[in-house]
């Protein structure tokens, strides 16, 4: 059994690292976070797993074709938000329409809320894909293959 | 009349940026090597990033984070997110100041810091009611602000992203005139956002930059332009143009 | 939902919220009809939009309902709303075209994400030109390259020189770009904002050397992005090495946006009452159209790759859209938005014919076009009318562009370089005339690796192709769409940059 400190660090870490991106994820709407940077501490945690277990483990978790539906999620998400309130009656990525009776623009929190998550998925996933595409090629393909 | 010294000290962030800007390019033009290429870029496109950060930097202002209105507030009128409607609170002028203040310290996003603006032009109403001396107290702002001042109070909503100093400045006044005490100063947080979307267009730049380095080292087994633009030209002109150097 | 209150954010919401789609489908047919299906829709809104800007005038639009200048601002006039025309024009006729060609040059396995590509490339050139914001400029320019970027990296299956290129492509644009954004936050620090219309109130009168600065940085930044005469060398690999039907794409759309961008910043953002801007217009846009109209041409005409020399020739064209500009004139800056428009029609025209050849030959090396017309005769034909009009011959769009170039640089009293305008036009008649007579006069090769199948392009991509073609010969007779409103375009712009003596 080798590499075992690392294996069980990073069994450790794994779930905090993404307790954290959540909590960078929701936080974004009052401090420093967001939807970018949580997703990029979330691909972070699947990162750390492939170092440690390989990517071919990490793909049985994530696999790549998951990620590019997530990808699409995501940034329907995004753009879904802002068409959503276009149909309410306002402009693209008006939130007040969201919540149009609320006194201190509750429809704002709503909509920055469903725009970064879309943004989180859609970072993470992006992430995961770029590390997926670096780190699976193999040395030398062939013209056809890649 | 500052000397020279003087001069030279006080601009030192221009000066870092220009140093890394110089060091970016130069390495982008200078080096062979593709991937050394795309750090240059990254360097070159970091000064950028500075340069934007420490033009909106206030003198002696903080990250603009919301610390949090019960330290410097004392009460409800700070909280620009509480359920008190802003029309009801700024029943004195200043608090429209203060709110004004308290939003912009509140918020991190360009989006959020319009809806601050926003909100005070709602203001506007009860405000121009209530008392104009009160607005006008909102614009005790020093210099640039008052050339702005003399507007609607619309365009204190304006200048809030335009010169966060000047919007911060404006509602200090009005908070000061209210007897609040409070002494937070927060940088310009637009510059931040900009840039934060300018690193993600940076990042994925390189993402695509760094892909085309994989793509030409598998497709050409060399990632130095030397070697691959002889590869090209033999390509081009046959195996003669390598021995004497054509170019295409 | 209100349609027409809407319109303006529809040119970059229908791409965009439709592009990842694509992504979905599985490889082959499904993507490459769903990207024609969404370049229809997005036609059909910037045709809207521009049927509502000739009735009604500007049009704002403001993003998340937060009022410019503090929010970001879609702003529409003629000028933008005939660019956006022009480039969701352009991406009509190409997407349908591009099925056989892109079948033949790109690994079937990437063409989902090929055409998703496509259609975000599509989303940055409108994005580019309807934005109001300075900012957003920057990162819809960027969506576009970068999406860019890879479409023309794609072409590795056929050369591996599309990945050199490509990368080439991407230092310069980045480059560009982050010179550009250097401009803007001078600008902001000038003035503190990034509204376009706001940015030119508050430079009125602002004269120092923060404003000059960021000027020149813009200036830059753009003249990479444009391909303008001595930043244009990633041009021509990148257009070369491309998928035929993303060089037809690119070369008549990317550049005209970049253009654009040019114009808004000059007359929109800077005006004329920017002290710096006459120097500009003396000193680097008159010389440097000259010169990109002379060397870039002679350089097409010693070419022996038919894309590398239509590349050069585009770079030769920017010469003239800067030439209008820098004349300072409505003349001259509606001749700039004539010629940006035609163009576009005449070189994705151009384009789109080596497309069909590479189809057949497998090649854009000039020898492949020996003896074309006995092989595709369509295909040497639309290549043949489209080329007149390269090079400028009555009836065509070419001549119209040429026309009011001319008449610019007499009422601007730039004579000379009225003359050297026909006198530039003539290398144009040396380089397609070289092609002409190789496709009309030779005899095709029997064998060898240029032998050509005596078969034509299929028709899903001579319809296209024909259509552009006529189109080049119907805004060569019917100048009122282009013409009239290019004209009335231009005298907004100029009101708005407070025309007078430059």
């Amino acid at each position: 059994m080798d590499r075992l400190i690392l294996k069980v660090t990073t069994k450790i870490f794994f779930a905090p690292i993404i307790l954290f991106a959540l909590y960078v994820q929701f936080h974004g709407d009052y401090g420093p976070g967001g939807g970018f940077q949580a997703g990029v501490i979330f691909a972070v945690a699947f990162i750390l797993h492939a170092f440690c277990f390989g990517l071919e483990e990490t793909k049985k978790v994530l696999p790549p074709r998951a990620l590019i539906v997530a990808m699409v999620i995501g940034v329907l998400f995004y753009a879904g938000t802002g068409v959503a309130t276009m149909l309410l009656g306002g402009n693209f990525l008006g939130y007040d329409q969201i919540d149009p009776e609320s006194t201190h623009h509750a429809g704002q929190h709503y909509g920055i809320l469903l725009v970064e998550w879309g943004v989180g998925v859609a970072v993470a996933s992006t992430m995961l894909t770029i590390f997926y595409q670096f780190t699976g090629r193999e040395p030398d393909i062939d013209q056809e293959d890649w | 009349m500052e000397s020279w010294t003087e001069f030279v000290i006080a601009r030192y962030n221009y000066w870092i940026v220009i140093v890394l800007m110089m060091i970016g390019l130069y390495t982008v033009f200078a080096r062979g090597n593709l991937v050394k290429k795309i750090v240059g870029l990254n360097i070159f496109q970091t000064s950028v990033f500075i340069f934007y950060i420490t033009i909106g930097k206030v003198a002696g202002g903080t990250a603009p984070i919301y610390i949090g209105d019960e330290l410097y507030h004392g009460d409800g009128h700070g909280d620009g997110h509480g359920d008190e409607p802003h029309g009801a609170a700024a029943d004195h002028g200043a608090d429209a100041g203060a709110s004004l203040h308290a939003k912009i310290e509140n918020d991190l996003g360009a989006n959020d810091l319009k809806a601050a603006a926003n909100d005070l032009t709602l203001d506007e109403g009860v405000i121009a009611g209530e008392g104009g001396h009160d607005a006008a107290s909102l614009h005790t702002a020093p210099d640039d602000a008052a050339k702005i001042a003399n507007e609607q109070l619309i365009d204190a909503g304006k200048s809030a992203s335009q010169g966060f100093d000047i919007a911060a400045d404006a509602a200090h006044g009005a908070v000061e005139a209210a007897a609040y005490h409070s002494e937070v100063i927060y940088t310009n947080p637009l510059p931040h956002v900009l840039i934060l979307t300018a690193i993600v267009v940076g990042v994925a730049g390189t993402a695509v930059g760094l892909a085309l380095a994989v793509r030409i080292r598998e497709a050409y087994g060399t990632i130095e332009e030397d070697e691959l633009e002889a590869m090209d030209n033999v390509a081009e002109f046959g195996a003669a143009a390598e021995a004497t150097g054509t170019r295409g | 939902m209100n349609f027409a209150a809407q319109l303006p954010v529809l040119p970059v919401i229908i791409p965009l919220v439709l592009a990842p789609f694509a992504m979905l489908m599985p490889n082959g047919r499904a993507p490459h009809a769903w990207a024609t299906f969404v370049s229809w829709l997005t036609f059909a809104a910037c045709a809207f939009l521009l049927a509502a800007v000739n009735d009604a005038g500007v049009i704002s639009y403001q993003l998340g309902d937060w009022a410019p200048p503090l929010g970001i601002e879609y702003r529409v006039d003629l000028a933008n709303a005939l660019v956006l025309f022009l480039v969701s024009g352009i991406a009509a006729v190409v997407f349908p075209f591009a099925y056989a060609s892109v079948r033949l040059e790109i690994d079937e396995r990437q063409s989902s994400f090929f055409y998703c590509a496509l259609l975000i490339c599509l989303t940055g050139l409108l994005g580019v030109t309807i934005t109001g914001d300075a900012f957003n400029v920057f990162v819809f320019l960027e969506i576009s390259s970068l999406s860019a970027y890879a479409l023309i990296a794609m072409g590795a299956r056929r050369d591996r020189r599309a990945l050199t290129a490509a990368f080439n492509y991407l230092i310069m644009g980045t480059i560009g770009a982050t010179f550009f954004v250097i401009g803007v936050g001078l600008l902001y620090q000038a003035t503190g904002t990034l509204n376009m219309a706001d940015l030119h109130d508050r430079l009125l009168g602002q004269s120092n050397r923060v404003v000059d600065a960021g000027f020149a940085f813009i200036v830059v930044g753009i003249g990479l992005k444009l391909a303008m005469f001595p930043m244009h060398l990633w041009l021509p690999g990148a257009y070369t090495y491309a998928p035929s039907a993303v060089s037809a794409f690119l070369a008549a759309t990317a550049t005209k946006v970049a253009v654009y961008v040019l114009i808004r910043f000059i007359d929109t953002v800077f005006g004329f009452q920017f002290e710096f801007l006459g120097a500009a217009f003396t000193w680097v846009f008159l010389p440097l159209g000259l010169a990109g109209m002379f060397i870039a041409s002679l350089v097409a005409v010693f070419q022996d790759d038919i894309k590398r020399m239509l590349a050069y020739s585009s770079v030769g064209q920017i010469g003239y859209m800067l030439l209008g500009i820098s004349f300072g004139t409505v003349e001259g800056l509606s001749a700039s938005l004539v010629h940006m428009f035609n163009h576009a029609l005449m070189k994705g025209a151009l384009f789109m014919a080596v497309a069909c050849v590479v189809l057949r030959a497998g090649s854009h090396s000039i020898q492949a076009f020996a003896g074309l017309s006995k092989r595709m005769p369509y295909t040497t034909w639309a290549f043949i009318i489209s080329g007149l009009s390269l090079v400028g011959v009555p009836l065509t769009v070419g001549f119209v562009s040429k026309w009011y170039l001319l008449q610019a640089s007499f009422a601007a009293g730039f004579w000379y370089a009225g003359f050297l305008i026909v006198a530039s036009s003539l290398i144009a008649v040396l380089y397609i005339g070289r092609i002409v007579e190789l496709m009309l006069l030779r005899e095709p090769a029997e064998e060898g690796p240029y032998a050509i199948p005596a078969k034509d392009a299929p028709l899903s991509m001579l319809i296209p192709m024909w259509f552009l073609v006529a189109m080049n010969v119907y805004f060569g007779l019917n100048t009122e769409l282009t013409g009239g409103i290019a004209n009335r375009a231009a005298e907004a712009l100029m009101v708005m940059a407070g025309a007078g003596a430059p």
